[in-house]
């Protein structure tokens, strides 16, 4: 190999660079997509979780909707107060009113009271369970207890307890609702946090037969609709139902005579805190 | 005879059916109580025509047909209503059932005939007289039978098909059917031709029952076209889709029904039962259960009415043994396991299967070593390994490309699999989560 050799493929390598290189130039020059520098900026400021509350996919698609107008920054219910502001303020449009919401189990059957009517042995999944017999579990509306939702939540919001509950941290919790497709027997509900009365039970048997499975289930003893200010419960198929339209009015004093405890107002976590174990 | 007598693929399960092959079909006593779900058939639910408190006579309408797709229920027993509301129902939850308190000293025989004679009828009467008496197929899906026998108007008709061949381990009924009731049979058979307005009939039998084979060639009536041919045992060939294969060398096509291929099929115990509605002048309000099964102290095939709760039949049977683990509904491969003793029997129920702990012990699950058995065991061609794969996942759209929906649940792959996958769980689950949240 000669001096010269070396000195050709140089210049024929740079020569070629500098071709090509001109060429992307020119291309990137003519056919450029714009986007607007406000996106890469809002997405600095969201909190990147790509949870799908807001019903765009993920936070870009999201910072996308907002820049274009479409969206309001109060439809993401994960970030701060502030955050959103700064994000209103970076965007100059109304933050909108936020709404959030969480996620809640309607059934409080852990295997500490609910009856067991058969076992299930099988692959450990709610939805195979349920396509044996119901999951045997003696309320068929009741929580199986083999962790479908826990799988299915990507932010750790929701934890089985030591009685086979799931267990939702409403901090952690952005309302996504993938626990909601994840539950075979439908029992997770997306709610406005202030909604605090939830009846936890959808069973609809009644008296007896509702206390033979578990002994926290709605009986249908309309004790509630009593107590509770005019229409907000109702009992529908041996079950009470709460019109959460008439939210203003609900007040603890429903759940004061529940025989079971099914109906709860509920503050912060629907039970005790997962970590005890035992 | 020079054409195959089977079809390709399946799977060779031991077929257990000496506990009850040999036991005539008795009547148990009347139960206490008998449980009646509006929802018994394919199709929409009954409507409800009682309420709690009143009084109903055996064979009542108590529930009417919501449709045509729909059949009613009727009383099985004469009592008191004695409350209406959710109760354990084989499909595994709870659904809407109206309980009759029986009344013990009551005659159970109705007074006037309910169901008018077939031979002065045209065939279209015939056919609503069918749907009035509640008549629907008693295999196990429970298809409302008025609906085979009125075919739209774009199908071509031309051949009837017996199925006789009870692939299911264990399950005796239609067996005895054959045996005891042969003429019965024949005269449904009868009904059915003159309803399709068609000459020709066949009749598949598997060869692991020969004494059936053999009565029902000697009672085929001489003035119709009839063939009794005896089949390769292998299960799953009482699905319709691989009889007619058989038979008639007919394909039914993906997500088709025999009606495609011009053939109609019901089993000889739906068919007897059609026959005995005209005879009796009684709704379908009773049935055969085969009650069979390790776990179990005295098996046999009994008739109960519909809705005899499973706690009956089993006292009725001598009773559970003492290691009984499982109870199912149907028979081993295909049917439901039940979690409640309140379970009624209903239309649809052809057997209450008990197994003991040494037949219900789980083995475990392995990776799956790409053997292939399950292919080689699929009736209908499908990829077991492939949709397991998805099914675990969770992939169910995925799954629909795959033709997830020509999977019948035969459990041909599960039986087959050397790693005990359970891979026709898997796919009961995925349906059911398909149904749930239909794939967008």
């Amino acid at each position: 190999m000669t001096p010269s050799n070396i000195i050709d493929s140089i210049v024929i390598v740079a020569g070629v660079c500098l071709v090509f290189g001109a060429l992307i130039a020119i291309v990137h020059g003519k056919f450029r997509v714009f986007e607007d520098p406000r996106i890469d900026a809002t997405v600095e400021l969201l909190p990147g979780t790509n949870c799908g509350a807001c019903s765009t996919p993920g936070c870009r698609a999201f910072a996308e909707a907002l820049v274009s107008g479409e969206q309001q920054p109060a439809a993401c219910t994960v970030m701060s107060p502030e955050d959103r502001e700064d994000v209103a303020e970076l965007l100059g449009v109304e933050a909108g009113q936020a709404n959030p919401r969480v996620a809640r189990l309607l059934c409080a059957g852990g295997s500490d009271v609910a009856v067991q009517s058969a076992e299930y042995r099988g692959f450990e999944s709610c939805k195979a369970a349920a396509a044996v017999a119901g999951g045997g579990k003696g309320c068929t509306w009741g929580c199986l207890g083999l962790a479908d939702c826990e799988l299915s939540c990507d932010l750790d919001a929701i934890q089985m307890d030591a009685r086979d509950i799931p267990v939702v941290t409403p901090d952690l919790c952005t309302a996504c609702g993938d626990c909601v497709d994840a539950c075979p027997k439908d029992l997770f509900v997306l709610m406005p946090r202030e909604q605090h009365l939830i009846v936890q039970c959808k069973s609809e048997l009644e008296g007896d037969e509702a206390d033979a499975l578990c002994r926290v289930a709605c009986n249908g003893c309309g004790k509630c609709v009593l107590d509770a200010a005019d229409g907000v419960i109702d009992m529908v198929n041996g079950l009470a139902v709460i019109d959460y339209t008439q939210n203003v009015s609900a007040d603890p004093n429903a759940t004061a005579r529940c025989p079971t405890g099914a109906i709860a107002w509920v503050e912060k976590a629907q039970f005790e805190s997962p970590g005890g174990e035992g | 005879m020079s054409r195959a007598l089977t079809f390709r693929n399946g799977v060779h399960p031991g077929d257990a059916k000496e506990l009850t092959a040999a036991s005539p079909i008795r009547r148990l006593p009347f139960p206490d109580e008998v449980v009646l779900p509006l929802r018994q058939h394919t199709g929409a639910p009954a409507k409800l025509l009682v309420r709690a408190g009143d009084r109903v006579e055996r064979g009542d309408m108590i529930g009417a047909a919501a449709g045509f797709i729909s059949s009613p229920v009727h009383a099985s027993a004469a009592g008191r209503v004695r409350s209406i509301g959710p109760w354990p129902h084989p499909s595994g939850g709870f659904e809407p059932a109206v309980r009759i308190v029986v009344d013990r000293y009551a005659a159970q025989m109705p007074r006037r005939r309910l169901v008018p004679d077939w031979e002065g009828l045209a065939p279209k009467e015939i056919v609503s007289a069918v749907q009035a008496a509640g008549v629907v197929g008693l295999g196990g899906a429970a298809f409302p039978a008025h609906v085979k026998l009125s075919p739209p108007a774009d199908q071509t008709i031309d051949t009837l098909v017996v199925n006789g061949c009870e692939c299911e381990p264990y399950l005796t009924s239609d067996h005895r059917v054959m045996l005891e009731y042969a003429d019965r049979v024949y005269t449904g058979v009868r009904i059915m031709l003159r309803c399709l307005g068609i000459e020709r009939a066949v009749v598949g039998i598997e060869r692991n029952k020969p004494d059936a084979i053999e009565t029902m060639r000697r009672a085929a009536p001489r003035d119709l076209d009839i063939e009794v041919v005896g089949l390769d045992v292998k299960y799953p060939q009482g699905a319709e889709k691989m009889l007619i294969k058989v038979l008639l060398d007919r394909e039914v096509p993906s997500g088709g029904l025999p009606g495609n291929v011009g053939a109609v099929v019901q089993n000889v115990g739906s068919i007897a039962m059609l026959a005995e509605v005209f005879e009796t002048g009684l709704p379908l309000i009773e049935r055969i259960v085969t009650v069979t099964g390790p776990g179990v102290r005295k098996p046999g095939n009994w008739i109960v009415p519909v809705g005899t709760k499973l706690c009956d039949l089993i006292e009725g049977s001598g009773g559970l043994d003492d290691d009984a683990s499982e109870i199912i509904f149907g028979g081993p491969m295909m049917g439901a396991s039940v979690a409640s003793l309140d379970t009624p029997v209903l239309k649809g129920t052809s057997g209450v299967l008990v197994l003991s702990t040494n037949e219900t012990r789980l083995r475990d699950s392995h990776p799956c070593i790409r053997c292939g058995r399950c292919l080689e065991a699929c009736p209908v061609f499908l990829n077991p390994q492939r949709l397991g794969s998805l099914a675990r996942k969770e992939s169910f759209s995925e799954m629909l490309e795959h033709n997830l929906m020509d999977c019948m649940l035969c459990g041909c792959c599960s039986y087959a699999c050397p790693s005990n996958i359970p891979l026709s769980h898997l796919f009961a689950t995925a349906k059911a989560a398909l149904r749930r949240r239909p794939a967008a």
